[in-house]
């Protein structure tokens, strides 16, 4: 299986049979992650982190991930402060980038960034979230963290919550939950359903997802809910987001209903949308599932730089 | 044919589009660029009666087709033939064909895609089925449902 140079845009690049690759390998990054071992393997070489938006998660944990493994990170978390300000093109930015280092690391607010960054790129390109697209390396952690949990990625019963149409998480992850066999629930006000390509895509993977706007019995017999933030950011306009926000809140009342073994999952920030009590309940692996991307991201930065443990 | 059964007239020189998807013969002028500021002279026959089924033709005198222009009628009539008349004869004939992809054609209906804002690329679509057309956005993944509305 050939990683060395490839670009992580989508996890549609990817077949399951690289996923699971990529997933048994970050199992070994764990200590590496922790700090409880070293390895150097990434020494002398430098990536690029451009965050053309805000990000806290993704940006320290790629950085982390890249300091653990003995390489070096230039670059920037607010566009302001760069060239972009004066009107320099993304593409002319990329060329910067890819003069400076070994890999490029890019967020950025509109669709499709990633995938033109890696056409003016020899080096690879890791999306970091590209507006509403793609957030590869979301999945791959939402993925590892299932797999870690529960042992097993396929047969779970699987609920993802919350704003499922502009979520950029959602759209990978059912994708890739398809791809496993998991039986989805998606779970949203009318106004944010799951788009209807990502239904279709799903379906042509053999899954059956189940659409509803009752929470209380789909989360029953779930053994994964997957909860998202309504994004303010990402709605046209403030009256239709005003409508939803708070359409769903997790507390601990409403998980008396919920199997014991239920995990909850969710990509970060939250606001309302998981009471803070839940956070000292084992069904909550939210900030477990934040640390696990670092070494799945450790995972990746090794294998498209070719220099493995 | 005869020329009694001709619903508009044969032409000397120019261009004619045959088996146009019926109905879409408006847009096919609309991607030609054909207006009423156009100064050469248009014929527009619509839902006429062939072999298989209603379809439209354009007759455009004096004008000759690029093979660009050629392309762009695909994406709204699919089965068209592009036949180039010189002396009232057929010189020549094909059928228009759009390849794997769309590219510089079509303006992706995302108005947030990478490709509609100020970089040096081409907007670019992959074609992901044939009958109807449908079109997917390289850059952001995004289906346009009126293609012909998008047209560049």
């Amino acid at each position: 299986m050939k990683f060395k140079g490839k670009d992580v845009i989508s996890i549609k690049d990817f077949s399951k049979k690289e996923i699971n690759y990529i997933l048994n390998y970050a199992k070994e990054m764990i200590p590496y992650a922790k700090g409880e071992k070293y390895a150097g393997i990434l020494k002398g070489k430098v990536i690029s982190s451009l965050f053309f938006e805000p990000s806290t998660r993704t940006r320290l944990s790629f950085e982390s991930a890249m300091n653990r493994l003995g390489g070096r990170v230039i670059g920037f978390a607010d566009p302001s402060e760069t060239s972009q300000k004066k009107g320099e093109s993304l593409s002319d930015t990329i060329r910067m980038a890819n003069a400076y280092s070994d890999a490029i690391v890019i967020r950025h607010p509109q669709e499709g960034a990633a995938r033109l960054a890696a056409e003016f790129a020899d080096i690879p390109v890791l999306n970091a979230g590209d507006g509403a697209g793609h957030h590869p390396t979301q999945c791959l952690l939402d993925l590892f963290t299932i797999l870690t949990e529960k042992k097993k990625i396929g047969k779970n019963k699987i609920v993802l919550l919350g704003d499922l149409k502009y979520g950029r998480t959602v759209h990978s992850l059912a994708y890739a939950l398809s791809l496993y066999g998991a039986e989805l629930t998606f779970v949203s006000p009318s106004i944010l359903k799951m788009p209807k390509e990502v239904v279709e895509e799903c379906k042509e993977l053999s899954a059956e997802p189940i659409q509803t706007s009752s929470l209380e019995k789909a989360i029953k017999d779930a053994d994964v809910l997957y909860v998202t933030r309504i994004q303010k950011e990402r709605f046209p306009d403030a009256e239709e987001y005003n409508r939803v926000v708070g359409s769903y809140k997790i507390d601990n009342e409403l998980l008396t209903n919920a199997k014991k073994d239920l995990i909850i999952m969710h990509p970060l920030p939250r606001v309302t949308e998981i009471d803070p009590e839940v956070d000292s309940t084992p069904h909550a692996i939210y900030f477990k599932q934040a640390f696990n991307g670092v070494p799945v991201r450790m995972a990746l930065l090794s294998l498209v730089m070719g220099e493995k443990i | 044919m005869k020329a009694k059964e001709l619903k508009i007239p044969r032409i000397k020189d120019g261009t004619v589009i045959d088996h146009i998807t019926a109905g879409n013969a408006i847009k096919v002028l609309h991607i030609l660029g054909i207006s009423n500021s156009s100064s050469f002279v248009v014929s527009v026959a619509m839902n006429v009666k062939s072999k298989m089924g209603r379809k439209d033709i354009v007759k455009v005198e004096n004008r000759e087709l690029h093979s660009s222009e050629v392309d762009k009628i695909a994406l709204v009539a699919p089965k068209a033939t592009i036949n180039i008349i010189r002396d009232y004869e057929v010189a020549k004939k094909h059928r228009v064909k759009l390849g794997d992809e769309v590219i510089g054609l079509v303006k992706c209906s995302n108005p947030t895609c990478i490709s509609n804002s100020n970089e040096p690329v081409k907007s670019r679509f992959k074609i992901i089925g044939q009958d109807p057309l449908r079109i997917k956005c390289y850059y952001c993944e995004r289906e346009p449902e009126d293609i012909s509305e998008r047209i560049i």
